[in-house]
């Protein structure tokens, strides 16, 4: 039986409880970002919004800002203006480490690179959100929940003891997701997760990210440069240029608009042939609702 | 108010029957976990109450249903859906390494260690044939030695240590002389001081102290900058543009390492002696010139030859360890700081081992 003491600290923070996933349709919302490194200015009066429950695949040319924009989300780049709400809150007004805790625990981060830990097993890796949000769990528990989420991403069953060294490129991504859905997160960010797969482990990876993003109900945020990622994913996709936002929409909506940049990056060969893969593969973006 | 987990249950003919409330996920868990185990055999788990289910949720509710074969009921589309992804069996799955008793884990450590050392000394020997030869290569083929390399790291071997060495040898001259002093004085011998002071420096402690460090700032960088290339597969591009790593990376800094410890040794020498000098001076009253003419008549020519013939001995030995351990780099950030480590570890203690050989082969030679 858990003592008194800790069903009281849970029922406080129970009640403390504001952020509350479910109730917001709009799981991200920004308005007139900007962010600067010295003089360059990376974002001006950028607005973007990320709806509950969808993937919203961000795309841009290299140093558009992809990155910038999604650690400014997360808290590890301060904006210069404007606003960032993440399920109504903004990070940087929370004043309260209690309650800034309890908005990070609704996001998981997946790294480009993975960004494990190389002296923790993939297995290790996974606990530490565990351990550090809710240290009185079980430690029988601790392990079942490392093994499930070794099965979901799709690890082989002896990678739980391996450490990051001992892991293949393709592994690594699966570890480092693994890591970043360890605490049930209702938000997950992705940085260009099939960035250095092969095409046949990029494809089962897009499949893995569907897949979990039906089963858990997630709401993501993927950076990619990954075309076929798009097609094969993503709800809706944001395009980065000029500093903002240029366009929002499903991909037959902004096939629809008269930007250069998105035409170019669309109608490019590759674009026509990842487009020309996925149109028989019966895709919500083209039709179909996949909630159906 | 958001409702943490927690269930009731009533006993039926087959067993509990278990019904779920509130939010059955991670952070609202709660003691539900080590309730449900208390609880005798299950029946049903009845999940038509409970307000969201997460993955933990739906882990306890099949854990509990495998374990008592107990029917689920009442799941929401969602809830059905993470049963079904956590159905699958995850038994193979592991999380640990395999555990020995301790005692067998202590002699592997013991094996571990012993063959490690031990290959490390036979890679170490064959690392330097593998220089010898990369040399012999490199003189046959008329490459000229890449002095721009070497010159670079007399700067940072041996002109930038300057500083440090000189320092720490005055100090060390003052040292030996004042506890060479507080001895000798119970004889009335104090004016031996100098024999102490200046035959100790020139054949040992000078080139011994420049050793350790040497082999501390050089040997240590060789490793971390050989290995931090290795990482960044610096290496393997020199490969393959048909640069030979030996030649570009390796000799230059075994070169200078070589030809710049005799200097340093000399000049650490002298600075253990003028720190000696300034001790028998203040403490002693033996003037600098009569110390400077007693020195000339005690120190035998043959002292400052073994230190000599010492020297780049020494050099080769930290230069070939540092390159050695820095090649071996392989996997991670982390092996570098390992590599680095040893590199130090090994050269000094290899030093250290070396100049007692030298000091047996030398007396026995009769260069007392």
């Amino acid at each position: 039986m858990a003592d008194e003491t800790d069903i009281e600290i849970r029922e406080e923070l129970a009640a403390a409880d504001a952020v509350r996933p479910e109730k917001f349709e709009r799981a991200i919302c920004i308005r007139g970002l900007k962010n600067q490194f010295g003089d360059a200015v990376v974002h001006e009066d950028l607005s973007l919004d990320v709806r509950s429950g969808e993937i919203l695949g961000v795309v841009g040319g290299s140093g558009t800002g992809k990155s910038v924009l999604m650690r400014s989300i997360i808290g590890l780049q301060t904006p210069a203006e404007g606003e960032i709400e993440v399920y109504g809150k903004t990070l940087d007004t929370i004043a309260d480490e209690e309650e800034s805790r309890d908005l990070r625990r609704r996001w998981g981060v997946m790294f480009q690179g993975g960004a494990l830990f190389s002296t923790l097993s993939v297995a290790e890796n996974i606990q530490v959100p565990l351990r550090e949000y809710y240290p009185r769990l079980d430690t029988n528990l601790l392990d079942e929940i490392a093994a499930y989420k070794v099965e979901m991403v799709g690890l082989p069953p002896d990678a739980g003891p391996k450490f990051p060294a001992e892991l293949s490129g393709g592994m690594v991504k699966r570890a480092g997701l693994a890591r970043a859905l360890a605490l049930d997160p209702a938000l997950l960010f992705l940085d260009e997760p099939t960035a250095g797969l092969d095409p046949i482990g990029a494809a089962k990876f897009d499949e893995l990210i569907r897949e979990l993003a039906d089963t858990m109900g997630l709401t993501v945020f993927l950076i990619t440069h990954d075309l076929d990622t798009l097609y094969a994913t993503c709800d809706r996709v944001a395009v980065l240029a000029e500093k903002k936002v240029i366009a929002v929409g499903t991909i037959p909506e902004l096939l629809a608009t008269e930007h250069p940049w998105i035409q170019d990056y669309f109608n490019g060969p590759r674009g026509r042939a990842a487009a020309g893969g996925n149109q028989t593969a019966k895709h919500p973006v083209f039709g179909g609702d996949r909630n159906s | 108010m958001v409702a943490r987990a927690d269930f009731e249950h009533s006993d039926g003919a087959d067993g509990a029957e278990v019904r779920f409330t509130g939010r059955l996920t991670l952070a609202r868990l709660g003691d539900v976990p080590a309730r449900l185990d208390a609880l005798g055999p299950i029946a049903t788990l009845d999940l038509s109450a409970i307000d969201r289910i997460d993955t933990v949720g739906a882990w306890i509710v099949t854990r509990a249903a495998k374990e008592h074969g107990s029917k689920v009921v009442g799941a929401s589309a969602e809830a059905e859906r993470l049963l079904d992804a956590l159905a699958s069996d995850k038994s193979e799955y592991r999380v640990h390494r395999d555990r020995r008793p301790a005692w067998m884990r202590m002699l592997e450590q013991v094996g571990d260690a012993s063959a490690a050392v031990w290959n490390e000394l036979l890679g170490i020997v064959g690392f330097f044939g593998a220089m010898i030869v990369a040399l012999g290569t490199q003189i046959r083929a008329r490459r000229r030695l890449r002095w721009n390399a070497i010159v670079t790291r007399f700067q940072t071997v041996g002109v930038d240590a300057l500083p440090i060495i000189g320092l720490m040898s005055f100090l060390i001259g003052i040292v030996i002389a004042q506890q060479g002093a507080v001895q000798l004085e119970q004889f009335g011998l104090e004016v031996f001081t100098i024999n102490l002071v200046g035959r100790a420096s020139i054949r040992e402690l000078g080139l011994l102290m420049t050793a350790i460090m040497v082999a501390g700032r050089s040997g240590s960088a060789f490793a971390a900058q050989i290995g931090t290339m290795k990482l960044t597969e610096e290496v393997d591009a020199m490969r393959t543009i048909g640069v030979s790593p030996m030649e570009a990376i390796v000799l230059p800094r075994v070169a200078a390492s070589t030809i710049t410890m005799p200097l340093l040794g000399f000049y650490a020498s002298l600075c253990a002696i003028a720190g000696g000098g300034l001790f028998c001076w203040v403490g002693l009253d033996i003037p600098p010139l009569t110390y400077i003419q007693r020195l000339r008549e005690i120190i035998p020519m043959t002292d400052f030859w073994i230190m000599l013939i010492k020297a780049p001995v020494f050099g080769i030995l930290i230069g070939v360890t540092g390159c050695y351990e820095g090649m071996q780099v392989r996997q991670n950030a982390e092996e570098v700081g390992q590599r680095t480590t040893s590199a130090v570890v090994a050269a000094i203690f290899l030093v250290i081992v070396l100049d007692a050989m030298f000091a047996v082969f030398f007396s026995t030679l009769g260069w007392n």
